[in-house]
């Protein structure tokens, strides 16, 4: 017999023989799928971002995310270890933390006080033995028999991940030896939150996690890029795919820019722009490493990005909020070693993106663009061959979709479609 | 009345002329934007100005990153370049709406003016949204005959923005 594993959505949907060089809209818009990646991606074999180490320094420490769309808690144990649960009751159901973050002793449901120990093990249940002798809890009902819901957690370079499956590999090794280099590369010393803040994009998530990965549009519509020779497809750089495909490093060298013709002649509309600034400050920096990267993005599957522009160090978390809906959170870091000059460029750079950043702030709209295009065509797919059909690591090109594919290949690994 | 300053009890005295500048520096502000004049925003500030767009999050935690951060005029004039030229986005109108103000003169001239402010952002679609609440922590001086923003700090309540933000707000 044939198991149908996905009854819902019935045998019509299948992915265009082409394989990775093309999305079949449908993944965009169809509330199904979405339900499907929730079990098989955020709840499957991935680590999912939470929070950094740096939020919740000190013990009863407590911070508040979403791993996809289930509501989870993280906390610093009274011996420093890091725990993370599903925020939720294990009586009733109530999220147990409301605030985003805080400093409890215990994490206390407000709905009928069940309290639980910073490991998400239940302390005390109120009125557990009733009152007056009357009421309460049946002789054998066991503490130990009910906690919150735990996930599993790992911290590699200040972040804090967590998964639900117990297949989930190490996070190094989910990430593999060049993705988890160039991470530490960037983030492994003691890190600053600088600000943050959310951005809500009326797309799916897919779009974004694609969108992150095209360094082909990077310079063509975020064009302030291309007028200020921050980052440009003729400069130095190349994409580094993870094996499953599943991550990616983007980098360019700004030094290195040898400009080509074909900027000129493609017509590219950043080419008319006067590359003078009246505020130099904007783009004042400095070399911070010595392998010349000067701008770089780096994704790991599901949903968070780090991006390193010139000095602006952030991390990019965006979150499902349904099928067409995802917020992007902006964590602006710096190092704790940092001098206040240093500080002072990461602010003034800090306008190159975010919800209105100068090179950023397109991607608000581009992909709500795409949702709105093909919400109605579920059985229309995307083309994707710039760069050729592989999905391979490009040392020295750019101007590929490589990365894109990538995503495409792992998400059907993951769906099993 | 000839009574030439206003006072509001436990405030000190605000001349009535200071209090009508100001006043009218808000609304030419708000209505400059709200018709997409936005050349003339960084015209408001003194050329060293400082405008900062962040939320109220990063302002209670006391983080310098918001979501924008101009130093000096020739910051926002980039970015009004970059409005005619650069970014792409759908196209929106503001409307601002500005509670009074709220002025305290400083020791070492100028004042410090915070007011309350409401924005509804319509898209070409007609799509019409309250797109940001929050208030305005001012310094505004006097240059010349004029009244300018030496900083205008725009904090919004919450820590999201809709879509994108290319306006000021």
């Amino acid at each position: 017999m044939q198991v149908q594993t996905t009854p819902n959505r019935g045998n019509e949907f299948v992915w265009p023989e082409q394989g990775p060089t093309r999305a079949p809209f449908r993944v965009f818009s169809d509330p199904e799928i979405y339900a499907e990646e929730q079990e098989k991606i955020f709840r499957g074999p991935v680590w999912n971002f939470l929070c950094l180490a740096t939020d919740i320094p000190t013990p009863g420490d407590y911070r508040t995310t979403t791993i996809g769309e289930t509501p989870v808690v993280v906390t610093r144990g009274e011996d420093g270890t890091i725990n993370a649960m599903v925020n939720r009751c294990a009586h009733k159901g109530a999220l147990v933390c409301l605030k985003k973050a805080g400093n409890a002793q215990r994490l206390t449901c407000v709905y009928h006080a069940w309290s639980y120990n910073l490991d998400g093990t239940l302390k005390a249940v109120a009125f557990r033995n009733g009152l007056k002798g009357k009421g309460g809890m049946p002789e054998d009902f066991d503490v130990k028999q009910h906690r919150m819901q735990p996930v599993r957690v790992e911290v590699f370079c200040g972040l804090v991940f967590g998964t639900f499956s117990d297949k989930t590999e190490p996070v190094e090794t989910f990430l593999g030896p060049q993705m988890s280099a160039f991470m530490r590369r960037n983030l492994d010393r003691p890190l600053r939150v600088l600000g943050t803040h959310s951005q809500t994009i009326r797309n799916n998530w897919k779009l974004y996690a694609e969108n992150l990965r095209d360094s082909y549009h990077a310079t063509l519509l975020h064009t302030f890029y291309t007028t200020f020779k921050v980052n440009r497809l003729d400069m130095d750089g190349g994409i580094t795919l993870a094996d499953k495909g599943w991550h990616h490093v983007s980098f360019a060298r700004r030094a290195k820019l040898e400009e080509s013709a074909e900027y000129a002649q493609a017509n590219v509309h950043s080419a008319a722009y006067d590359s003078k600034l009246a505020g130099p400050a904007l783009l004042e920096a400095w070399d911070e490493f010595d392998d010349g990267i000067t701008h770089s993005i780096q994704t790991m599957f599901p949903n968070l990005c780090v991006q390193f522009t010139l000095n602006s160090l952030a991390l990019r978390f965006f979150a499902p909020r349904g099928v067409d809906e995802t917020e992007l959170f902006w964590i602006f870091l710096g190092y704790e070693q940092d001098t206040a000059e240093q500080t002072q460029m990461r602010v003034a750079q800090s306008n190159l993106t975010g919800a209105a950043g100068l090179v950023s702030l397109e991607d608000g709209c581009i992909n709500e663009f795409v949702q709105r295009g093909t919400h109605m065509s579920p059985n229309v797919s995307s083309f994707m061959e710039m760069g050729g059909r592989k999905v391979e690591s490009e040392a020295s090109s750019r101007a590929t979709e490589a990365a894109v594919r990538g995503f495409w290949k792992g998400y059907r690994s993951i769906m099993d479609f | 009345m000839d009574q030439a300053t206003v006072q509001t009890f436990g405030a000190p005295a605000i001349d009535a002329a200071v209090r009508y500048g100001i006043q009218a520096l808000h609304i030419d502000y708000a209505h400059s934007l709200d018709d997409i004049q936005i050349d003339k925003w960084p015209r408001f500030f003194t050329d060293d100005g400082v405008y900062r767009l962040t939320t109220r999050e990063n302002m209670q935690a006391n983080l310098p990153i918001g979501i924008v951060h101009c130093i000096g005029r020739g910051m926002m004039e980039d970015r009004v370049k970059a409005f005619h030229t650069a970014n792409i986005f759908e196209p929106h109108v503001y409307n601002h709406l500005i509670g009074p103000a709220d002025i305290v003169p400083l020791t070492e001239g100028g004042f410090q003016v915070r007011s309350n402010f409401q924005v509804v952002r319509t898209m070409e679609s007609g799509r019409m949204d309250l797109y940001a609440v929050g208030h305005y922590d001012d310094v505004v001086v006097v240059e010349g005959d004029s009244l300018l923003f030496k900083e205008r700090v725009v904090v919004i309540d919450s820590r999201d923005v809709d879509i994108l933000l290319v306006i000021p707000l």
